[in-house]
């Protein structure tokens, strides 16, 4: 088995369904962290950016149906209106799936801005939402899409590496 | 591998178009009724208890650490805590020794209270104030003097007895002198047979003297002794001693008899001054005699500083 996969070629390491589940899972515990004040308005959106991360490097392995279940879980966590994150996925995971050969082909910086684009598309769906039913908008939610764009790359690179097959101790 | 195939974009179910617009379809109609109606309230509930243990998941690690932080700094806090406690232990204890103090003082004035009603004589509370240092004089003095209409010669008495006589009186205070006092006399009688006596005080504070008493006068050992009201200071059948020791000596003239006080001549700190004793008839001139209170006016006199 090729263990060096080329540097171009790395989105198609393999991924099993379940450690796409996993890590969504995961994501989900990271937004449950008790964050409070300036952190909250900071938090990254780290379901989002799994969601993003999976929809862009194995778009057969994962639809927006995917993404709209993790929004309803979201949503009961954070007791927002029901499918209001939901919504917000939905849209996310329809960009990352239709941009996914684009964002892959730039390098992971480049890929960030793309990413951040994409995350100010489906904060501000959210925040539509919220300003329709609530009546109002609180600006520094926004913040959160920045510090979860500036995430993309250490969680890309976690991500693969941890795609990436083991070395056997024994080969060397 | 799986992922190696090209993408087969046709026929892999609807369009990504189609699934966006079919699911933010579904989550604004979600929207709507959650907004509006209020009906996936149970909804909710469910999945909010299938996700709690995950939440309790991740509340735990800052659980964890202010647990630890807890158990780090115990020990200052139980210092802390031990010290405040023996404080209030402190605080308690005392106060807890007042009130036990309360309380007895409680029950002498509810029983000085029943003396009072029991008795047909106008009576006042008096509280005692200084007790004269001379171990020679049992004197005292309390709260009520001419201000309150004490009158010297009137009788003294506690819930129990009869505890002296006041001897001098200022406005604000009067000079009680105790039936304990040296060569203090009370007129008496003993109540098993009514024999009528004199009882002397003799200086000590636990002790009174039947003097002048036949050899072989009828006192036993237990008598009682009240007042015979025969002087007219003290009302008549007040309890004042008990006999304790009787000494027939035939080498003497008079028996030793030897009586405690039933009043606490010297633990109460309230007492009671009988303030109206129907006043006796002129007694008459006779020659050479020497009545009880006159004695104890010269007594008196005698013990101004």
């Amino acid at each position: 088995m090729n263990i060096e996969v080329a540097k171009d070629r790395e989105f198609m390491l393999p991924a099993s369904r379940g450690f796409i589940v996993i890590s969504l899972f995961v994501a989900v515990l990271l937004e449950w962290l008790p964050w409070r004040g300036w952190l909250l308005a900071l938090r990254p959106d780290f379901v989002a950016l799994v969601l993003l991360y999976w929809c862009t490097h194995k778009p057969h392995r994962i639809g927006i149906g995917i993404a709209w279940v993790f929004g309803i879980f979201v949503d009961v966590a954070d007791a927002s209106l029901f499918g209001q994150h939901a919504l917000a996925y939905s849209v996310l995971a329809f960009g990352g799936l239709v941009l996914n050969r684009r964002v892959q082909m730039f390098n992971l910086r480049e890929q960030s801005v793309h990413v951040f684009g994409l995350l100010l598309a489906s904060y501000t769906v959210y925040a539509l939402v919220h300003w329709q039913v609530r009546g109002y908008v609180a600006w520094e939610y926004f913040l959160g899409s920045l510090t979860s764009a500036l995430l993309w790359t250490p969680l890309t690179l976690l991500l693969q590496a941890l795609r990436r097959p083991h070395r056997d101790p024994y080969e060397l | 591998m799986e992922d190696t195939r090209t993408l087969r974009f046709f026929n892999r179910g609807p369009s990504a178009v189609a699934r966006l617009v079919f699911f933010a379809m579904l989550s604004l109609l979600l929207l709507f009724v959650d907004a509006r109606y209020r009906y996936l309230e149970s909804a909710r509930e469910i999945i909010a208890i299938i996700i709690y243990p995950l939440q309790r998941a991740t509340a735990l690690p800052s659980e964890i650490l202010g647990d630890i932080g807890a158990y780090f700094s115990l020990q200052r806090h139980l210092i802390a805590d031990n010290e405040k406690l023996h404080l209030q232990h402190d605080a308690d204890a005392a106060q807890l020794q007042q009130m036990q103090s309360l309380q007895a003082e409680n029950e002498q004035l509810r029983a000085l209270l029943d003396v009072k009603q029991r008795a047909a004589y106008t009576m006042q509370m008096a509280q005692i104030v200084y007790l004269e240092r001379d171990i020679f004089r049992r004197k005292l003095f309390v709260d009520k003097g001419a201000q309150a209409n004490v009158q010297a010669g009137q009788a003294v008495v506690d819930n129990t007895g009869v505890v002296g006589q006041v001897t001098r009186v200022y406005p604000w205070l009067s000079e009680v002198t105790l039936v304990t006092d040296k060569d203090h006399a009370v007129p008496v009688h003993a109540v098993r047979n009514g024999l009528r006596s004199v009882v002397f005080g003799s200086g000590n504070i636990s002790e009174l003297e039947l003097r002048y008493q036949p050899v072989n006068a009828d006192i036993q050992v237990g008598d009682e002794l009240v007042t015979s009201g025969l002087d007219g200071t003290y009302p008549p059948a007040l309890p004042v001693a008990k006999v304790v020791k009787v000494e027939r000596d035939p080498a003497y003239p008079f028996a030793h008899i030897v009586c405690v006080p039933l009043a606490g001549v010297d633990r109460h700190r309230t007492l009671l001054i009988v303030s109206s004793v129907p006043p006796l008839p002129e007694r008459p001139a006779s020659e050479g005699s020497q009545d009880e209170p006159q004695r104890l006016h010269k007594n008196a006199k005698r013990s101004k500083p």
